[in-house]
C-alpha cells in the first residue's frame, strides 16, 4: 500500500468516525436541543404548575381574543393534534397573526392555562408579496394576513 | 490536479481571473441589490424587512460554503499533499469569518421585527454562532503555523473535524424545533415568490463571485510573502 493510499484510508476512516459521532451527538441531543415543546409535549408528559416550559406551534384561526384593557391577549396554540390555552400581556410582535407560528415563554396554571411572559413570533419558510396576498398557489396553509390592530 | 500545484501556472491562470471576478461580482451584487432593496415588492407579512434576505442568504450560504472549501483542502493537503491546498484554507478563512458575522447580524437585525427579540439560542443560531468562532480558532491555528505559506497539520486536521458543525447547521431546523425557519430553497422547488427568488439569486451569485476573487487575491498575496520571505533568507546568507 502506497503512502498516498494509507493517508486516503486513514482520512476516510477519519471522516466516517467524524459524522457517526456527530449523528450521534445530535440524535442525543434531540428533545433537548429542542428550542421549545409542542402542545403535544406538553399533553403526553404535563409539567407541574409554575414550572418554566417554552411553548411553540401554531396560532389557531379564530382563536385570538383580546381583552377590554388592550393589552392582554388570550389565544390558542395547537399543533394539529394538541390544544394549549395561552394568555399574554404586552405588545405582540407584527408577525403575531392568526395561523402563524408562536413562541412563549411563560409556565402552566393550576388550571391548565398558559401564562406567556415573553411571546416571539415565527416565521415560516413561505415569502409572499403584498399584492399577492390570499391567493393560494402552494397548496399549504397559510396565515390569513389579516393583522390584529 | 498536481498540474495547477506550481505556484507560477497558477498565478498566470489567477491573475488574469481575479479583475474578471471581482468586477462581474460588483456588478451583479449592485443590479440585484437596486432590484432587491428598491423593485422588489414588500412581503405581505414582514414588509420591508423581506430585504435583508438578499444579504443574508448569500453570506449564510458563502460561511457554510466557505468552510466546505477549507475542509476540502484540508483532505487535499494530508492526503495528496497539494502545495496549494494549504495556501487555499488559509486564503479562505478570512472571508468565510466576514461572511459568517455578517449572517449572524443582518438576521439579528431582522429577528428584531420579525420574531421580536434580537437574539435566540436555537438550533439554527446557535449553530452558526459555533461556525464563525470555529473560523476564530481556524485563523488562530493557521496564523501559530510555520511554514511556507501553508498551514500546519494540525491546523487542516481542525478544518476537517469542524466540518462536522456544516451538516448539523443545514439539518438543524429539520432534526429540532427551532424559531428560525425551515429551508425555503429546497431541491423540490422554492417556496420563496420569484418575485423575490430573482433578485436572491443574482446576489447569491454576486456574492459568490465576490468570494472567489478575494480568495484568490488573498493566496496570491500568500504567495508573494513566501517568496519575499525566502529572498530575504537568502539575502541574509549571502
Amino acid at each position: 500500500m502506497k503512502a498516498k493510499h494509507q493517508r486516503l484510508t486513514l482520512a476516510l476512516l477519519a471522516l466516517v468516525a467524524l459524522i457517526g459521532a456527530g449523528l450521534l451527538a445530535a440524535f442525543a441531543l434531540r428533545d433537548q436541543a429542542s428550542y421549545f415543546y409542542t402542545p403535544s409535549d406538553i399533553v403526553a408528559k404535563k409539567p407541574e404548575a409554575g414550572q418554566a416550559i417554552r411553548l411553540g406551534g401554531m396560532v389557531e384561526v379564530g382563536s385570538i381574543k383580546r381583552d377590554a384593557d388592550g393589552v392582554t391577549v388570550n389565544f390558542i396554540v395547537q399543533d394539529g393534534d394538541a390544544r394549549q390555552a395561552v394568555s399574554y400581556t404586552g405588545i405582540t410582535p407584527d408577525l403575531f397573526v392568526e395561523g402563524s407560528g408562536v413562541v412563549a415563554d411563560g409556565s402552566l396554571t393550576a388550571d391548565g392555562q398558559f401564562v406567556a411572559e415573553t411571546l416571539l413570533a415565527k416565521h415560516d419558510e413561505n415569502y409572499v408579496p403584498r399584492e399577492l396576498e390570499g391567493i393560494d398557489m402552494t397548496g399549504t396553509p397559510q396565515a390569513t394576513g389579516t393583522l390584529i390592530e | 490536479m498536481h498540474a495547477y500545484a506550481n505556484p507560477a501556472r497558477f498565478l498566470s491562470i489567477a491573475r488574469p481571473l481575479t479583475p474578471w471576478l471581482f468586477g462581474l461580482g460588483i456588478l451583479l451584487i449592485a443590479a440585484g441589490s437596486v432590484y432587491g432593496l428598491v423593485l422588489a415588492p414588500a412581503d405581505r407579512l414582514m414588509g420591508d424587512s423581506v430585504r435583508i434576505l438578499y444579504i443574508h442568504v448569500p453570506a449564510s450560504w458563502l460561511a457554510m460554503g466557505g468552510w466546505t472549501g477549507i475542509a476540502i483542502a484540508s483532505i487535499m493537503q494530508i492526503v495528496w499533499q497539494h502545495p496549494l491546498a494549504a495556501v487555499a484554507a488559509r486564503a479562505i478563512a478570512l472571508p468565510g469569518a466576514m461572511f459568517a458575522a455578517m449572517s449572524l447580524m443582518t438576521g439579528s437585525i431582522w429577528a428584531r421585527p420579525t420574531w421580536g427579540t434580537w437574539w435566540v439560542w436555537d438550533g439554527r443560531v446557535t449553530s452558526v454562532l459555533v461556525l464563525f468562532f470555529l473560523y476564530l480558532a481556524y485563523i488562530a491555528l493557521a496564523n501559530a503555523s510555520s511554514g511556507k505559506g501553508g498551514v500546519s497539520r494540525v491546523t487542516a486536521i481542525f478544518g476537517i473535524v469542524g466540518a462536522i458543525n456544516i451538516p448539523i447547521i443545514n439539518r438543524s431546523v429539520v432534526w429540532w424545533n427551532t424559531l428560525h425557519q425551515k429551508a425555503s430553497i429546497t431541491v423540490g422547488g422554492s417556496s420563496i415568490d420569484s418575485a423575490f427568488l430573482w433578485p436572491l439569486l443574482v446576489n447569491v451569485i454576486g456574492f459568490s463571485l465576490l468570494f472567489g476573487a478575494i480568495v484568490l487575491m488573498r493566496m496570491r498575496a500568500v504567495l508573494a510573502e513566501t517568496k519575499v520571505e525566502a529572498r530575504l533568507k537568502r539575502m541574509a546568507a549571502e
